[in-house]
């Protein structure tokens, strides 16, 4: 039975990774379980700078989901290199994908050259959905310009395979992924979190501190799995796909929408072994499917 | 990090909309008063993040509030039923730091955390003053428990329906406690007060809205004098000096 996968020559012992912003660095996570039985690991997302982030309360529990607006903590990029990444790649042998954030052009680049540089990053991911600041705050993913732009930038810098994390909240993804293809990505990762809000009805008040964060959870698998579907027919680059994935099940419905590779975000939040769980149990899901090589199902739909 | 499968003993109503949870089940990774479990209810995406009162390696007892309804559900649940429990997870308290006597202020549910801390400090010999506040009388929970291990009790309550009446911060200037090392937990207002008003090194527990309760997803962190911290897994204890109000 065959669960490796093969993105841009990186080979994956199996297509499960921790989504960015759900199991931290890795390292929250040493101890717990052998992370070797991941494909991967995408890394909580860094800015240049380090960023406290939003105020408390973050996060807004929904049916089937939640909300977080933790917004972007990280101990930036010099920090991810000179510490975490050395960390991590003593206990993990898989692909190390390190997750870039920014405000402007230019810190997307610096970043990532950064990041670039470690000898242990496998992938950069580039992620679209911070507020452009140079472009009046909306995401620099909700525009095929500025996602293009961002692309074009940090390939430039790049000698790891760059993959661009998109957002769900756009009119047309097809035409953001073509940007960003036509720029030079040579992956995709989709969907980011769906902008949602929670009020508390006694309080009066947003549950989060800040009014709006990003839904995720069961709830969004449909939408990802049509949005993945979507690029996967409108370009050529290979896709992670992300949303809403909680069991083995997820992992093949997300690849034969288009997926070479399935990230799984919050299930993390309430169950941190359901990685281990879908790595688990991938085999006998494939069996139950008649499925022998986990390859011959990507983007049969 | 374990996630184990607990079977419920007994769920009763203690004080107004309070309730005593006791489950068998292995809790003996747990170390610390003041550490927690976060516990899986069916239909509910995120866990609730609840102190572990006290624990062996045959059960674990919590005590919990219907704030909502996650736990106005679990509150309708029966002996027998089972649950999904993550632990061990934060820090919680360290009794060692007291040398002598010890002052512990709780506020409400507070109690809970605060009670293996107690008992503890009792076995290691040092003298327990205990301040427990509380809004009214229908509300005491655990004065028993706490004076049943030995400790000296008081009793406040806002209205005065029963033991004294006001703030813990007015029942410590009145009986002015001995003490060399102070923990409190409960509601953030009175922690503040408590902590304004007493001398000496403390520990704090803080609380906050959680996501993953174990350190993996950066949804409860606070600011503090060393940085940002994560309550769940940094805290949820925390040195007096280092809290920023």
């Amino acid at each position: 039975m065959v669960t490796e996968v093969c993105l841009c020559g990186i080979k994956f012992r199996n297509p499960v990774i921790p989504a960015s912003g759900t199991f931290g660095f890795g390292l929250e996570m040493a101890g717990v379980y052998d992370l070797d039985v991941l494909g991967g690991i995408s890394l909580k997302g860094t800015t240049l700078e380090p960023r406290y982030g939003n105020e408390c309360p973050r996060i807004a529990e929904c049916p089937d989901g939640m909300i977080n607006s933790v917004g972007l903590q990280n101990p930036g990029v010099e920090v991810l290199v000179n510490e975490k990444l050395p960390a991590l790649r003593k206990i993990f042998g898989g692909v190390v994908i390190a997750n870039v954030s920014g405000f402007s052009v230019d810190e997307y680049v610096a970043a990532c050259a950064r990041a670039d540089q470690a000898p242990q990053t496998d992938i950069i991911e580039v992620n679209v959905s911070c507020p452009n600041v140079h472009g009046g705050g909306l995401a620099f993913g909700t525009s095929p310009e500025s996602a293009a732009q961002v692309t074009a930038a940090v390939k430039q810098v790049c000698r790891k395979p760059v993959f661009v994390k998109l957002s769900p909240n756009v009119t047309d993804i097809a035409a953001i992924a073509r940007a960003c293809e036509e720029a030079g990505a040579d992956g995709l990762t989709l969907i980011n979190t769906v902008l949602g809000m929670r009020i508390d009805i006694a309080a009066r008040r947003c549950v989060t501190h800040e009014k709006y964060g990003g839904f995720s959870g069961r709830a969004i698998l449909p939408i990802a799995l049509r949005m993945v579907n979507q690029v996967r027919h409108a370009c050529s680059l290979p896709i992670m796909g992300c949303g809403g994935v909680a069991c083995a099940d997820d992992v093949l419905e997300m690849m034969m929408a288009g997926a070479s590779a399935v990230q799984v975000g919050a299930e993390n939040l309430r169950n941190p072994f359901v990685c281990r769980q879908i790595v688990e149990e991938l085999p006998s899901a494939m069996a139950k499917y008649g499925i022998d090589d986990l390859n011959s199902i990507i983007g049969i739909i | 990090m374990k996630d184990i499968k607990f079977k419920i003993e007994s769920n009763k109503l203690i004080a107004r909309d309070i309730y005593r949870m006791t489950l068998s089940g292995d809790a003996s990774s747990i170390e610390r008063g003041g550490q927690f479990v976060d516990i899986m209810l069916e239909g509910r995406f995120l866990r609730r993040p609840l102190a572990a009162m006290e624990w062996s390696g045959r059960g674990l007892t919590v005590v919990y509030r219907t704030v909502g309804k996650g736990t106005a559900q679990m509150s309708s649940l029966k002996a027998g039923e089972e649950l999904q429990v993550l632990l061990p997870l934060g820090n919680g308290f360290d009794a060692s730091k007291c040398r002598e006597k010890a002052l512990v202020v709780c506020g409400g549910l507070g109690a809970s955390p605060v009670y293996t801390l107690v008992k503890e400090l009792l076995a290691l010999g040092r003298e327990v003053k205990l301040v427990m506040g509380f809004n009214s009388a229908c509300d005491v929970v655990l004065a028993d428990d706490f004076r049943a291990l030995g400790a000296d009790v008081t009793v406040v309550t806002m209205d005065g329906s029963l033991g004294m009446k006001g703030l813990v911060t007015d029942a410590i200037g009145e009986l002015r406690p001995q003490y060399d090392f102070f923990y409190t937990c409960g509601p953030k207002v009175m922690m503040k007060a408590v902590c304004a008003m007493l001398c000496g090194p403390g520990e704090v527990s803080l609380e906050e809205r959680m996501g993953c309760g174990c350190g993996i997803c950066y949804g409860c962190t606070c600011h503090t004098k060393k940085g940002p911290r994560r309550v769940c897994a940094d805290g949820p204890v925390f040195d007096k000096e280092d809290v920023i109000w």
